[in-house]
């Protein structure tokens, strides 16, 4: 049914790291660089269930592992929403470059 | 080129597009909305593959509680409509040098190690098989990591509401350092307390 080879979905999952990775240098916002992680994660989890499908169709592991991501990338996004508001309420900013006490 | 391939391509264009968008726009919101557009597509794809259940998780996880979650938070420490300042110049050649050179490095890896390009057989997936597996105790059970899961997601529960909340007012230094202690002794909890244990009084007042 699907003659895509896997080669394509992989540059699909590697373009969107990437795209993660310049919105994580470019961003100096707190929450479009929270943004940037999401688009990494999801791009490792298309890694994983690609993986899965093509090369070890017996098996479910790619899809555990995916799921797993899933749950602890929510938990992370939940924390860092937390600690960014808190950071708000001192500092009145989300900006990187104005929260620079824990440094040095 | 057949009809399934066709699909897959415009998914593809379509994720990488809402993507460069959502890490470009200089307006914070609709960066939040690309995003969505982006994990939308990216369901989109598991669904292409055959993997429902993960599609189903990627929609209620991601559309229906992350994005949700982000936006709220621009609501709370922002104006949503504002512009945030362009990158400079310098800044955006050396990332776009820096991920160009990444993305090569990476497509000549895939290009070279020579995957076989068909799946095997095809790839079923059965909701009731993930669940067997998930909560199996045997040799490729996942329950150990399932319980781990839980206990992180409550920790980090826990966690969210001691970093948010709010400070008692009239203490707004000093509020910082000795949060947790204070919660504990704090009088806006013994009047909570007080308030919940009012109406069992006044209940056995009535019935006296």
């Amino acid at each position: 049914m699907s003659t895509v080879p896997l080669t394509h979905i992989l540059f699909v999952s590697t373009s969107l790291f990437f795209i993660g990775m310049y919105g994580l240098f470019t961003r100096r916002n707190m929450i479009t660089m929270l943004m940037s992680i999401e688009l990494i994660l999801n791009s490792v989890n298309i890694n994983f269930v690609a993986f899965n499908k093509y090369l070890y169709p017996d098996k479910l592991d790619g899809v555990f592992f995916s799921i797993f991501i899933v749950a602890i990338a929510a938990a992370e996004a939940a924390v860092a929403i937390a600690i960014i508001i808190n950071l708000y309420r001192s500092h009145r900013s989300i900006d990187v470059e104005d929260a620079a006490e824990m440094k040095f | 080129m057949s009809a399934s391939s066709i699909i897959f391509y415009c998914i593809s264009a379509f994720i990488l597009g809402a993507a460069i968008l959502s890490v470009t726009t200089t307006k914070i919101f609709r960066a939040a909305i690309w995003l969505l557009f982006s994990l939308i597509g990216i369901a989109g794809l598991y669904f292409w593959m055959q993997v429902q259940f993960v599609a189903a998780v990627q929609i209620v996880v991601y559309v229906g509680g992350i994005v949700v979650l982000i936006i709220f938070s621009i609501f709370l420490t922002q104006q949503s409509g504002a512009e945030m300042p362009k990158p400079k110049l310098k800044t955006i050649i050396f990332s776009l040098l820096a991920t160009l050179l990444g993305i090569g490095f990476t497509y000549n890896l895939i290009n070279q190690y020579g995957f076989s390009g068909e799946p095997i057989k095809p790839f079923a997936v059965s909701v009731s098989d993930i669940g067997t597996q998930m909560l199996s105790t045997s040799q490729y059970g996942f329950v150990l990591p399932f319980e781990v899961v839980s206990m992180l997601l409550l920790a980090a529960m826990v966690g969210c509401i001691v970093i948010a909340m709010k400070a008692s007012p009239g203490d707004d230094s000093s509020a910082v350092n000795g949060k947790i202690n204070k919660a504990q002794t704090s009088p806006d909890l013994t009047s909570v307390t007080n308030i919940l244990t009012t109406p069992a009084k006044e209940m056995e007042e009535i019935a006296e």
